[in-house]
């Protein structure tokens, strides 16, 4: 691992893991980079019972958040919602002395079931996808956090494997080139 | 003397360490082992040992031992549970097998009183010979081992009025008037006594357990536990109650104490060694010579006694609705004659109620019945029992249905909770293969396709018929917390690649169940349920649904911590308890901080 990758903490949120390939595929590309801890939502909280000190734990230990899960009625899977209901607790996220995640970078990748074009003015979502993404820009600002540009895989139910491969593949390249800001401008190895 | 005991000690340890193993090598048990090597080093085999009389009556205490043990696992609620079949079946085996067989007896010519005296002696059963081969066969948690030990209960109880009733069949001294307010007299301060026991037991036990446990010497604490039996069994001497009983009363207390394992192992090997012991001296007291010179009647009443008191067994499992697949086993376990009788006859000959000319051929014949009882019993589960079981219920499946069919899962325990593991799994297209002692649904399981093998689980054979080693999961659900850990290390030591899930009875069980790694996952019988019911209790409370069930929450998680906590650090006990202590200690601040969390969440949202 370079030392000046960023450490990445990366929340995958899929109600049926085992009907997914996109998201499951890039999770299995990502996972075992010794940059990145992973924490698969659904598998951790079955209950949908959270342990919220957990979490906050692992975010205070990383210099990214990566939410990865499918769009669900232009929003996330429920479990996720209710993570980032609680884990990003007043006082620790946000409010008086709410400075936990200040500083620190909000990455999306994610997957929809139509293609590109559903996500436009003229297609059937009548939006382009940036529209519904908002709580996330603004959810980072309210947390000093910066917005990355989301990574996403259009139609996914529909992709080839290839194309799947290829975008975990992309994901795989951009969380182990978002660098730490702490060793900025060091000597890279040692 | 010294010199006499130590060579006295050296025939028998060396008769047990050659004949136990022996006996155990050719499957035949140990107890008919110590009874044969009792016959060898008898007076009327080798001739080493001669006063059987002492010898007997010393190693007596190796039942009382027993019956303290038997007691200790037997907590009092369950006690109650069996007052019906207690008394109903043990009315019915006693006053049944005593008729029958006084009946015969009068019908060939003895008078009433021998005729009644040998009855009542010879329809007593071997509470040692059949609770340690149901211990063996961990048979004693279904109904038919429960049937059989409430009869052996009720016997020890029923010896008492036995021996009270004797002198009044006595030729000389009838039961006169005056005889009688005494006897109330006697029946009043035996309740009285008994009630005290109970109480003060109670209330005193515990602390005078705990403090001499504090001291931290082992050894003083065993002295403690046999200074507790040796004292109940001297009380009950003094009211003229059995020995036995009094022990049986003391482990009951005991029963639901937490030094009920320490006790249980401390106990244990003192109760080997003595119960060994008697059963050599039962062996040794088979008078040969007696035999060999006129063998027919001696052979003839051991038959006559085994068919009678089969048929009245037969008879009572019937009337009070055993299983029918346990009932031949049930008839033969509590078959043979006990140890009482040779009490009852020695007694009955001493008051002249039995001449001497009636009592040796009957404690030949009530030896002897001993003997051959092990015997019968190892032939019928080994022989008998399989084919009965495959006529009955189908039995174990052909081996070549299993090799066909690879079960997933197999479910060890198929009660309250291992039925509701399986109907899951059953909802969800898996269908278990149980194994169970208890063959009461295994005709409803059939039908909907589960594959039912009964016995013993712990046995690897039956494992291995089940298809052990094709399966993924073993479910360990049976009742019986030492017959689960058992079946656990089998399982892990000849199958490694079976998950293993297990039912834990409760904390101490969790702890044992903690210490072996081959356990994946495992549930405390009671916890998920209480928590569900708790939860309701806040709802009724007040709370919202949803916050009642975030508290339930929340108790999981800090108690499943805790008991892993508790675990690492439970060597020793007064750090225990001054960490269960620090525990709910923290659990209060754990709640009030989780209600002030809970708080701040609520204000920062509307």
């Amino acid at each position: 691992m370079n030392a000046g990758t960023a450490r990445v903490y990366f929340v995958f949120a899929h109600p049926h893991r085992t009907r997914s390939r996109a998201n499951a595929q890039v999770l299995a590309r990502v996972r075992d980079l010794p940059s990145v801890t992973t924490v698969d939502l659904y598998e951790a909280y079955p209950r949908f019972h959270l342990d919220v000190s957990r979490e906050q734990a692992a975010l205070a230990a990383h210099e990214v958040i990566c939410l990865q899960h499918p769009i669900y009625w232009y929003s996330m899977p429920p479990l996720l919602k209710l993570w980032v209901d609680e884990v990003f607790a007043l006082g620790f996220a946000y409010g008086p002395g709410g400075t936990a995640l200040a500083g620190k970078r909000l990455q999306l990748s994610l997957t929809t079931g139509g293609g590109p074009d559903a996500y436009s003015a003229e297609g059937y979502h009548g939006r382009p996808l940036e529209d519904f993404l908002l709580p996330a820009v603004q959810t980072a600002r309210l947390c000093k956090m910066t917005y990355l540009e989301p990574m996403v895989l259009h139609g996914a139910g529909k992709a080839t494997d290839a194309e799947i491969e290829a975008h975990a593949e992309r994901v795989r390249d951009r969380l182990l080139n978002l660098t730490n800001p702490l060793y900025r401008g060091e000597a890279v190895g040692g | 003397m010294e010199h006499g005991l130590l060579r006295d000690a050296l025939v028998f340890l060396a008769a047990a360490v050659v004949f136990v193993p022996l006996f155990l090598r050719l499957g035949l048990g140990s107890v008919l082992g110590y009874l044969v090597g009792g016959l060898v080093i008898g007076p009327w085999g080798a001739g080493f040992i001669h006063e059987v009389e002492h010898v007997m009556h010393f190693s007596e205490f190796g039942v009382v031992l027993f019956l303290f043990l038997v007691g200790l696992e037997l907590e009092p609620k369950r006690l109650w549970s069996l007052r019906v079949p207690t008394f109903g079946m043990g009315t019915a085996q006693v006053v049944g097998g005593a008729g029958v067989m006084a009946a015969v007896g009068m019908a060939l010519g003895v008078p009433p009183a021998p005729a009644l005296v040998a009855g009542l002696g010879l329809a007593l059963s071997s509470t040692a010979i059949a609770l340690q081969v149901m211990k063996e066969r961990d048979w004693l948690d279904t109904r038919g081992g429960n049937a059989a030990f409430s009869i052996l209960l009720f016997q020890d109880i029923a010896v008492i009025p036995m021996l009270t009733v004797l002198p009044m069949l006595a030729p000389g001294g009838s039961a006169s008037g005056a005889g009688s307010t005494p006897a109330w007299q006697g029946a009043l301060l035996t309740v009285a006594v008994l009630a005290g026991v109970v109480v003060l037991g109670r209330v005193l036990l515990r602390p005078l357990l705990r403090a001499v446990a504090a001291a931290h010497l082992r050894e003083v604490f065993t002295a403690l536990a046999l200074l507790l039996v040796v004292a109940m069994a001297g009380l009950m001497q003094w009211l003229e109650l059995s020995m036995g009983l009094g022990a049986f009363m003391a482990g009951v207390l005991l029963a639901d104490s937490e030094y009920r394992h320490a006790l249980e192992t401390d106990i244990e090997p003192f109760k080997g060694l003595l119960l060994g012991l008697f059963f050599m001296s039962v062996g040794m007291s088979i008078d040969v010579g007696a035999v060999r010179a006129e063998p027919l009647p001696v052979l003839g009443l051991v038959a006559g006694v085994t068919v009678a008191k089969l048929g009245v067994h037969a008879v009572v499992a019937r009337l009070f609705g055993l299983p029918s697949g346990q009932r031949p086993f049930f008839a033969l376990v509590i078959g043979q004659v006990g140890e009482f009788a040779f009490v009852l006859f020695s007694t009955a000959t001493a008051l002249g109620v039995l001449s001497p000319a009636h009592t040796a051929p009957l404690v030949a014949a009530a030896a002897l019945s001993m003997l051959l009882s092990p015997l019968s019993l190892t032939f019928f589960t080994r022989v008998v029992e399989p084919r009965l079981a495959r006529r009955q219920a189908g039995g174990p499946v052909a081996p070549d249905v299993i090799e066909n069919e690879r079960p997933a899962v197999l479910i060890a325990g198929f009660g309250r909770f291992g039925q509701i593991v399986g109907r899951l799994l059953y909802a969800n297209g898996i269908t278990a293969t149980v194994l169970d002692h208890e063959p009461d649904q295994i005709e409803l399981l059939r039908r909907f396709g589960f594959k039912v093998y009964f016995g013993d689980a712990t046995r690897v054979d039956l494992l291995h018929a089940a298809g052990a080693s094709d399966a993924r999961i073993l479910v360990v659900a049976i009742d019986d917390v030492e017959a689960g850990l058992r079946l656990i290390d089998e399982a892990h030591h000849h199958f490694p690649h079976l998950k293993i899930y297990a039912r834990a009875r409760n904390v101490q069980h969790a702890y044992q169940l903690l210490d072996r790694p081959a356990v994946a996952a495992f549930e405390r019988e009671t916890f998920e349920s209480s928590l569900s019911l708790g939860v309701e209790v806040l709802r009724g409370l007040g709370f919202t649904a949803h916050g009642a069930w975030r508290a339930g929450n929340r108790f999981r998680d800090h108690n499943v911590d805790m008991l892993r906590e508790l675990h690492g650090m439970r060597q020793d006990q007064g750090a225990l308890v001054a960490r269960a202590r620090q525990v709910r200690d923290d659990l209060t601040a754990m709640f009030e901080r989780e209600r002030d969390a809970r708080d701040r969440h609520g204000e920062g949202w509307d």
